[in-house]
């Protein structure tokens, strides 16, 4: 069992969501950054699909009230083996972490997994439909489970912070924007909004021009999706994102930038670059 | 149409409901390899497919769209009718009879009359647009929503009527409950409504 003593600004748990469920009307949520905790829980010998926490802006205490190994991946906070590498936590002993050195998201597997309740197939808090647990909060106790597997790798050592440039496959609906709005898009660095989550970052820079007036039927929309609300300022659904969408969407950041937009914090700037679709 | 969504995604252009039910009930059948989100919306459908080879699966889209678009008037055959009885006593039922100039007796006619069509699913889960409402009965949705509005609370917004499957905040003007269960996140599966299915609503 891990008590939380106090879970940072925001913290939750996560594994990878719950694929296949959009068209009921279920986000997929899971790891904003989902190979962070995928790497965390192999550090710790675990199928990359069990549960771990994932803190926002570090800052938790939790208590092991048994021993467990442990991994910290993500954005970088001090801890007692530093960030990709296994440590053990003695029975009693508590995790202490700071503010993370860059990124936003930190994640803890733990050998084991979190074991909280599953709904429907995922143990992950989805802050936009309310499924799952509810977000940590002093006094949480969070089970954890039987370990399976070995541990293996026993380092990886943490990648820095990659420059903050998310790359895009126009589309489904650029032409719903003004000639030249992907231009728009990629000219100048956008700057991320406060009011950022698991749903989206948003962002402030220059206005996206629609070509067309009118309302998109709703359609469905993937994680990556910048859509266009009417303000012209773009946002990039992360994990808890809608499933369909009633706002164009100018074009998808690619799969392997997903990480580097679930990293950005309120301030930070970032660009776009178009790449064509294959 | 079939446009590009993302590395992964295919978002196929339909152009009406129905031919999104049949592509939807087409695919669900037949499950092209990678598949692992079909989402039908009124005028497309999305295909999620990671490590799928798209151009293989833009051709397979392709041709079952044009199976299905061939196949004319032919209704996707979703032969059940969920029935769900409501209790006409919802806070808006007034003021969408003055609304809509008739009675409270006729909006309750009128709602219950009519067999609806589940459209799609979105806003929250298990939260289903119901297609086919009478066009009297088409409301603009309430200028400052609810905070709160109960889960099973029956109601109408636009061309369409909903059920809320939970406790939620919502705009949308209320005619009524049920105490049907339309969404249960343990229940298998834990939707009642999916699209294509067939709805009639009954005074209880």
């Amino acid at each position: 069992m891990i008590e939380v003593l106090a879970p940072g600004p925001y913290a939750t748990v996560q594994d990878l969501g719950r694929p296949g469920l959009a068209h009921l009307g279920v986000p997929r949520s899971g790891a904003a950054d989902a190979p962070s905790l995928r790497l965390a829980n192999r550090l710790v010998g675990n199928p990359e699909r069990l549960a771990g926490i994932e803190l926002t802006f570090g800052m938790a205490r939790l208590l092991f009230h048994d021993g467990a190994w442990a991994a910290l991946t993500g954005a970088p906070v001090d801890g007692p083996a530093g960030m990709g590498a296994p440590f053990w936590m003695p029975p009693g002993s508590e995790l202490r972490l700071g503010t993370p050195a860059w990124g936003l998201r930190t994640y803890l597997a733990v050998r084991g997994g979190i074991a909280v309740e599953p709904v429907l197939g995922s143990r992950s808090t989805d802050s936009l439909s309310g499924l799952g647990p509810e977000p940590l909060r002093a006094g949480t106790l969070l089970p954890v489970g039987r370990p399976e597997g070995e541990i293996r790798a026993d380092l990886a050592p943490p990648p820095g912070p990659r420059p903050a440039v998310l790359r895009v496959t126009p589309g489904p609906r650029d032409d719903w924007f003004a000639a030249g709005a992907l231009d728009v898009l990629c000219a100048r660095p956008y700057s991320v909004s406060q009011d950022s989550n698991r749903v989206g970052v948003r962002l402030r820079g220059a206005e996206l021009v629609r070509a067309r007036q009118g309302e998109l039927p709703s359609e469905g929309v993937v994680t990556g999706a910048i859509q266009v609300p009417p303000s012209g300022q773009p946002i990039v659904f992360l994990a808890d994102h809608p499933p369909t969408g009633g706002y164009p969407v100018i074009g998808v950041v690619r799969e392997a930038d997903l990480p580097v937009a679930a990293q950005l914090r309120p301030g930070d700037e970032v660009r776009f670059t178009v790449r064509p679709a294959r | 149409m079939i446009r590009p969504a993302g590395e992964h995604g295919l978002l196929v252009e339909t152009g009406s409901l129905e031919l999104s039910h049949r592509l939807d009930a087409a695919l669900r059948a037949e499950r092209p390899a990678g598949v692992v989100e079909i989402v039908p919306g009124p005028e497309t459908v999305l295909v999620v497919a990671p490590g799928a080879d798209q151009g293989r699966l833009r051709a397979l889209l392709a041709d079952v769209v044009a199976r299905e678009r061939g196949r004319g008037g032919a209704r996707t055959a979703e032969g059940e009718v969920v029935t769900i009885p409501v209790v006409y006593d919802g806070a808006d039922l007034g003021s969408v009879a003055v609304l809509a100039g008739i009675t409270v007796d006729e909006v309750v006619s009128r709602h219950a009359g009519r067999e609806l069509v589940v459209g799609w699913l979105g806003f929250a889960p298990g939260f289903a647009y119901l297609t086919g409402l009478d066009p009297a009965l088409r409301m603009p949705r309430l200028d400052t929503p609810r905070t709160s509005v109960p889960a099973g609370s029956v109601a109408v917004a636009g061309p369409y009527s909903a059920v809320y499957p939970s406790a939620s905040p919502g705009g949308w003007r209320l005619l009524g409950r049920t105490s049907v269960r339309v969404w249960d996140a343990a229940g298998d599966p834990p939707s009642l409504f999916r699209p294509g299915m067939r709805v009639r609503f009954v005074p209880a």
